[in-house]
């Protein structure tokens, strides 16, 4: 089949620069600088800085990942129930963030936070002691859910849109309040993009540096952080692959999740 | 309920819709605001002046990484769309265990964190021996811009009737001719707007740029981001909003231009 060809490209393409690259990544995060076999780069999480960048890490990105799914699937209901179909104007709205650079982004919120920012601007216009905002965890945090919101969005509503109006008024007609739909109708029938979008916000905000650096200023260290520098600044390249597979430990734990609740891709953002 | 208090429960809605639309478009419409501002100060409006926008325009630099960022975006969409599209015709043909396996590969690169993605590439650039610059960024624009295109045109594949295509192919069409003629118009759609998604994909991304360029090369996004260390300066402000603008038009563009019947 000549057909069958026609992938022959691509096959070629993403062997070379997505299997071949991932497979290096093992390579040199189990090895040390003369090629020796060693666990060394792997372990070095354990120790204190490394541990603690990546708790703070985990710590920041599943305090904004329970803020997004609270904000997102209210939001992602009433958009829902104003019966607009995808493509909607309403809906664009609050998708079109997604799209935008979220380096302009996050450079938006540093503008609001600075010391001599729009936000304490106002304070003292108002007569307020300025608050000392940026370069905290909270402007990390921040951050964080203002870049990944419209992630958490996109999934749920999604799934929302294709449970049926008659299972939801049935419930109602059977006597249900609405916390037993909530909790009986809405909530296991949108398992897909709840899951989804966790994993959308959970794992770029796990591995960020851009936010931590701009909103966190230096002495805030996420494990993104320490990786960047490993291979940017410094050129301990062994070390930061080893750190690069204890975070892929986290994406291939989210990937699997997908895999059991998302079957069908139901809660697929794209 | 009755219609007093359904009202009152609109009202909540549309108060929450407000809150959270204010909370996302904010810090844009700051950002444009303080591109027209005469004073540097963030906080004190110095009256309208478009000497940013002059600024931004007279730099070098700028101008420079904006070339580089368009022609990256948008050759890296038009190479993945061609073998993107060839790659879901010959995917849409397989048996269901090699399309499953192919599927999972290009899920890769949108499930892996960019940081990954992006170290990984420059590890493999630096072992093949080719040197970090223009190239390397455009291969990496490549790789993760294929599976937004096979991700948009695989559907519309799926939606096209196979006798068609065979009934061209028993009329004496060529494979080929039969491909263009009857089986291209239908998934044209999707190949338009995985192009578009390639492309907006190309001008949004920093982090893979971040690890695949060379020392001498930007893109906007890196620009951006060597410049905002080193402290803001309103031509930023400026340009943010000139890249707002145009993204909101592509997107404007992919999402309600008249469509062709899909159903």
């Amino acid at each position: 089949m000549s057909k069958k060809m026609l992938a022959a490209p691509y096959l070629l393409w993403m062997a070379g620069f997505i299997i071949i690259p991932l497979a290096l990544i093992v390579y040199y995060g189990l090895t040390d600088k003369s090629g020796m076999f060693t666990l060394a780069n792997v372990l070095s999480i354990a120790r204190p800085e490394h541990a603690k960048a990546l708790g703070l890490a985990l710590g920041l990105s599943f305090v904004s990942t329970v803020i997004c799914l609270l904000l997102a699937y209210p939001l992602a209901m009433m958009l829902r129930s104003r019966g607009v179909g995808r493509g909607s104007f309403i809906v664009f709205i609050f998708i079109l963030p997604m799209w935008m650079n979220f380096l302009l982004r996050t450079l938006a919120w540093q503008t609001l936070l600075e010391k001599s920012g729009v936000i304490n601007g106002i304070l003292s216009a108002l007569h307020l002691p300025t608050q000392n905002l940026i370069n905290t965890p909270g402007a990390i945090v921040l951050g964080m859910v203002y870049n990944f919101l419209p992630f958490m969005v996109l999934p749920i509503y999604n799934v929302l849109c294709k449970i049926d109006d008659n299972t939801i008024d049935a419930a109602q007609d059977l006597g249900a309040n609405f916390f037993q739909t909530l909790l009986r109708i809405w909530l296991p029938l949108s398992v897909p993009g709840i899951i989804s979008g966790i994993t959308m916000v959970f794992v770029p905000a796990l591995t960020t540096f851009v936010i931590s650096s701009l909103l966190g200023g230096s002495k805030i260290l996420l494990i993104g952080n320490v990786i960047e520098q490993e291979f940017t600044h410094g050129s301990n390249w062994n070390q930061g692959s080893g750190l690069s597979l204890v975070l892929m430990i986290f994406i291939l734990l989210s990937m699997a999740l997908i895999a059991k609740y998302d079957q069908n891709g139901e809660g697929s953002t794209f | 309920m009755n219609k007093a208090k359904q009202l009152f429960h609109r009202i909540e809605q549309d108060f929450y819709l407000v809150l959270i639309m204010i909370f996302l478009y904010a810090p844009i419409v700051t950002m444009i605001v303080l591109s027209f501002n005469a004073s540097k100060s963030r906080t004190q409006w110095g009256g309208f002046t478009l000497q940013w926008y002059a600024q931004m325009f007279a730099s070098r630099n700028i101008t420079a990484a904006l070339q580089n960022t368009l022609l990256i975006a948008f050759l890296s969409a038009l190479i993945a769309t061609v073998i993107g599209t060839a790659a879901s015709v010959a995917i849409n043909s397989m048996r269901p265990l090699p399309k499953s396996i192919l599927m999972g590969i290009t899920n890769i690169p949108m499930l892996n964190a960019d940081i990954v993605t992006g170290i990984s590439l420059m590890l493999a650039f630096i072992a093949f021996g080719i040197s970090l610059g223009f190239r390397t960024i455009l291969i990496a624009h490549i790789t993760f811009n294929i599976p937004y295109v096979i991700l948009s045109v695989m559907p519309k594949l799926k939606q096209t009737n196979r006798s068609t295509y065979e009934a061209a192919m028993d009329l004496g069409a060529t494979p080929v001719y039969a491909f263009f003629k009857v089986v291209f118009p239908d998934i044209l759609p999707g190949v338009l707007s995985g192009f578009l998604l390639a492309f907006t994909m190309s001008l949004d991304d920093f982090i893979i740029t971040h690890f695949t360029r060379g020392a001498g090369i930007n893109t906007l996004s890196t620009l951006i981001y060597s410049e905002v260390r080193r402290g803001i300066r309103p031509s930023m402000y400026a340009l943010s909003t000139v890249i707002f603008l145009v993204v909101l038009a592509l997107l404007i563009i992919s999402n309600f231009a008249p469509r062709k019947r899909t159903k």
